[in-house]
């Protein structure tokens, strides 16, 4: 943010309002949308107290909520990592993060009874341990974002075998059930669910934040980093925690819900025509497109309810390609 | 002459490839040194033990008496600004921006942007000629214009001891001298700055302090008015020739006799 | 010439030889991997017994066994890892990013909703069904990737990861809600060459041969292209139509493998990496390496999914993950990440 205060950025400054506007509108349409449509009216009395709603605030509410935070948190881990190995494809579930995860699920579903809480212990112990293994295995002397990258092509690749194993093994109900978890779902989010992530994601921001400006110094190469004064190992460490913790968090709620980490940056920073890939634009891209997907998610094939996973992913493809070929036209 | 930067008996390795052994350099303040030499003798590397890129194996680097691995970051990268050979810029940035993360280290969370903060980029632009390319893009520029630029941000980092990895590459002959002529004029304000250079005879007229490298020692150093000699130039380059003085300065002219067949 | 010259040419030669040298250890264990692979199985068969079976057949027993079954797999097995560690090295050499791999372009994916959408049809049925969509897929996913990111290196990846997500995303969606076409795809998605001897191969072999001769021909004009648009040009490459003709070769060969053995994901994404070393940045070496590594890689998988429990296979893109992936993390330890 190294920008004289007087001269905003003219561009990101519009993109954040209308990015925020969406936020809002999608937050509105998912308090609203359900098995009965309630009127915006009774929406906003039931958010200032002066109605009573069961459903809307202990169903819809926590779901938007995570909707919009998880959406916020996974694009900025997908930014983060896509700064940490230089790399637009370095995201959490390219190296293997995701993968874990499910393999943790797998477990509680196959071998254990599969709860809920089962299952957000078994996928964020999941993808902690690859984390680590990652991480021991790319230690060196020196920081290479590449090495980081090859090794977790490496230890995804191994990762994943083990899944399609357990999934090939398993009885076709399991499976499904496992498969459908991998997909990611915000179905039956409720308030006792969110305390936790809600803090520990806040948290991860909120230290995320302070050093920003650093991560995008870092973006212009080790030496000029170095000698204009970042702390080169101490703001790395960070930021796989942060972007470790941001993803682990979610995937225990919600499952691993993949697309949004790698296309939100990207996304982001071409509609604000910034250098780098930041922070800011990536978040609220991230927000408006999960939220964005979760309603679609319910809406399509109601009553059936879509994993949003899915619907992410389709609708984050579709709006990159279309990004893509606008960016064509314009060259 | 002091000399609060030294390299004292540094053995700098990559790996197990090793570069130096025990070299012991002392950068005398307010001049402008020259590090001259063949292509891998270890000009680079040993700029990036002195800005704290490349730890040595054995020996430390000191600034102001200080290990400098003892500083903090940003307080040493107030006093020491570095411009590498290859530096890397973002997609899609431009001139203006890349010129401002120069004042990186005298930002912090409460001090975002100051008048001083702004004047240092003007200034800096104009310095390195680069203010009418303000509002580019830096990947549309020719490799001579985003030398430049990236010299601009070095310069708005406002340090007193600039270092420079080869900075007239891709210039052209006129911006070569003009940037030689910009760091001689910063050393006159009272700055220290230390250049690897590829022109012996650029070297020679600019440097108040020559370095000649080979395999990763120093063979000699001096002003250059002092140490070249036919000799000299035979025996870190390899190459046959006599040594005249520059009709316009003076100082020591290198002819090759080197007639290519 | 200088003493710096006359030495860096004879690093130089010293190094071609060894390349060489490399090269024809690395086909002479293939050759012996091959034989091996055809004695083993449920009926173990000598070594020196699969050699009579191959130039002198008698009609014994294990001669049958030799010719009709383990053959045509071994054959499938070269054939499929060299189509899918050489689609590999071409899709990084053209897109210069390490995390790509042939499915990039859509391959895989494509033929995946092929057949999912077959399935969920009711026509896929059947080995040559599963073979017909998957190609189909495949090349219709490719055409669309290729119309829309051709341009740039990084708009091409993006493009293909786009395509791939929209793909998978609705292919999954379709999935979890027929379970029967979740079972077949579960099956279908898992590469393994077991059984597959059985359906007509000489049609994707074909195709897989010619497109390999393509490779090693087109790796030339391939390499200037390594060196950036304006030296190509002058070297003589026509850079549009090297960049088509080699988008079109990882199609045919990433698409033929995937047809005939299902998605073995990781020989692609990994194979090239392994040989990145030896060939020392030149794209022809670079394309012999994985001719010869990804059958070795995958000859060796196969036997080990042949032998690794009491009873039944393991599919061979699990076992290739496990032996691809230590390699990997080995050579990246030892030789570092390299550059492209």
């Amino acid at each position: 943010m190294n920008v004289p205060r007087i001269h905003f950025e003219r561009r990101t400054a519009i993109l954040v309002g209308v990015l925020v506007a969406l936020m809002l509108g999608l937050g509105l349409l998912g308090l609203c949308y359900g098995a009965s449509w309630a009127p915006p009216g009774k929406v906003f009395a039931v958010l200032t107290g002066s109605e009573h709603s069961v459903v809307i605030r202990d169903w819809r509410l926590p779901r938007v909520l995570a909707g919009l935070v998880f959406g916020a948190a996974l694009g900025v881990a997908g930014a983060i990592f896509q700064n940490l190995t230089r790399n637009p494809m370095g995201s959490p579930d390219v190296i293997g993060l995701d993968a874990g995860a499910y393999t943790g699920a797998l477990i509680a579903l196959t071998v254990l009874s599969g709860t809920s809480a089962q299952l957000a212990v078994g996928s964020v112990a999941g993808g902690l341990v690859v984390a680590a293994a990652i991480y021991l295995l790319s230690l060196e002397t020196g920081f290479s974002g590449l090495r980081l990258v090859v090794i977790g092509i490496a230890v995804n690749a191994m990762v994943t075998a083990v899944n399609s194993w357990i999934v090939l093994r398993a009885d076709l109900e399991v499976a499904i059930a496992a498969v459908g978890w991998s997909a990611g779902s915000l179905n039956g989010v409720g308030w006792e669910d969110l305390g936790i992530p809600f803090t520990v994601i806040a948290v991860l921001l909120a230290l995320m934040t302070t050093r920003a400006h650093a991560m995008h110094q870092a973006s212009l190469g080790d030496p000029i980093a170095v000698t204009t004064g970042v702390g080169l190992d101490r703001l790395r460490l960070l930021m796989v925690l942060v972007g470790v913790g941001c993803t682990a968090t979610v995937t225990a709620v919600a499952g691993p819900i993949a697309f949004i980490a790698l296309a939100a940056p990207q996304i982001g920073r071409r509609l604000a025509g910034a250098a780098g890939v930041p922070l800011l634009p990536a978040a609220l891209t991230g927000a408006v497109l999960l939220q964005g997907a979760d309603l679609l998610a319910q809406s399509l094939l109601a009553p059936v309810a879509l994993p949003v996973g899915v619907v992410s992913t389709a609708i984050g493809g579709c709006y990159l390609i279309w990004l893509l070929t606008k960016e064509v036209r314009r060259a | 002459m002091t000399a609060r930067l030294t390299a004292r008996d540094i053995t700098l390795r990559y790996g197990d490839r090793v570069v130096s052994t025990r070299l012991t350099l002392d950068i005398p303040d307010g001049a402008f040194t020259a590090i001259v030499g063949p292509n891998a003798c270890g000009k680079s590397t040993l700029l990036s033990a002195l800005v704290r890129l490349l730890k040595p194996h054995s020996g430390h680097v000191e600034f102001d008496g200080r290990e400098v691995g003892a500083f903090g970051t940003k307080a040493l990268a107030k006093q020491l600004g570095f411009l590498p050979q290859d530096p890397m810029a973002p997609d899609d940035i431009k001139v203006r921006r890349l010129v401002a993360r120069g004042r990186y280290p005298h930002q912090s969370m409460l001090a975002l942007w100051s008048p001083g903060d702004q004047a240092a980029v003007d200034g800096a632009m104009a310095a390195a000629g680069v203010s009418d390319l303000a509002d580019r893009p830096v990947q549309e520029l020719s490799g001579g214009q985003r030398q430049r630029v990236w010299m601009a941000m070095v310069l708005a980092q406002r340090t007193p001891y600039l270092l420079l990895d080869e900075p007239t590459s891709f210039l052209d002959i006129t911006h070569q001298y003009q940037l030689l002529g910009l760091l001689a004029r910063l050393r006159n304000e009272g700055r220290t700055v230390v250049a690897v250079l590829h022109d012996i005879n650029q070297a020679c007229r600019f440097a108040d302090h020559l370095v000649a490298m080979k395999a990763g020692a120093v063979v000699a150093e001096g002003d250059p008015g002092d140490i070249v000699d036919a000799t000299l130039i035979k025996d870190v380059f390899d190459l046959p020739s006599v040594v005249v003085p520059d009709p316009v300065t003076g100082t020591p002219m290198v002819v090759p006799t080197l007639r290519g067949e | 010439m200088t003493v710096a010259g006359r030495a860096s040419e004879a690093a130089g030669n010293r190094r071609a030889v060894p390349q060489t040298a490399l090269l024809v250890g690395g086909l002479v264990l293939l050759a012996a991997l091959a034989v091996l692979s055809m004695g083993v199985g449920a009926r173990h068969v000598a070594p020196g017994e699969v050699v009579r079976a191959l130039f002198d057949y008698r009609g014994t027993d294990d001669h049958v066994v030799v010719r009709d079954v383990r053959a045509p797999r071994a054959l499938l097995a070269v054939a499929v890892g060299a189509a899918l560690a050489v689609a590999g090295a071409l899709i990084q050499t053209l897109a210069r990013n390490p995390l790509a791999e042939p499915g990039i372009l859509g391959v895989t994916a494509g033929a995946g909703f092929a057949v999912t959408l077959g399935s969920a049809a009711g026509l896929a049925g059947g080995r040559a069904g599963e073979l017909g969509f998957a190609v189909a897929g495949s090349v219709a996913a490719a055409l669309l990737v290729v119309a829309v990111g051709r341009g740039s290196p990084l708009r091409l990846v993006l493009t293909g990861v786009a395509v791939t997500a929209v793909l998978n995303g609705v292919a999954l969606g379709l999935r979890l809600m027929l379970p029967d076409t979740f079972d077949l795809y579960r099956f279908w998605s898992v590469g393994t060459l077991a059984g597959r001897e059985q359906a007509s191969l000489s049609w994707p072999l074909t195709a897989i041969a010619v497109s390999l001769a393509g490779a090693l021909l087109l790796s030339r004009a391939l390499n200037a292209l390594t060196l950036g648009e304006n030296v190509a040009h002058t070297l003589g490459a026509d850079v549009g139509r090297v960049r088509l003709t080699t988008l079109v070769l990882i199609t045919v060969l990433s698409g033929a493998a995937t047809a005939v053995a299902g998605p073995i994901l990781f020989v692609g994404l990994i194979v090239p990496h392994l040989v990145r070393k030896p060939a020392a940045g030149s794209v022809p070496w670079l394309i012999a390496y994985t001719m010869v590594l990804g059958p070795v890689l995958l000859l060796a998988a196969d036997m080990a999914a042949r032998v690794l429990l009491p009873t039944g296979e393991v599919p061979v893109a699990i076992v290739t993950a496990f032996l691809g992936g230590p390699m990997l993390i080995w050579a990246v330890r030892r030789y570092g990440a390299g550059s492209l």
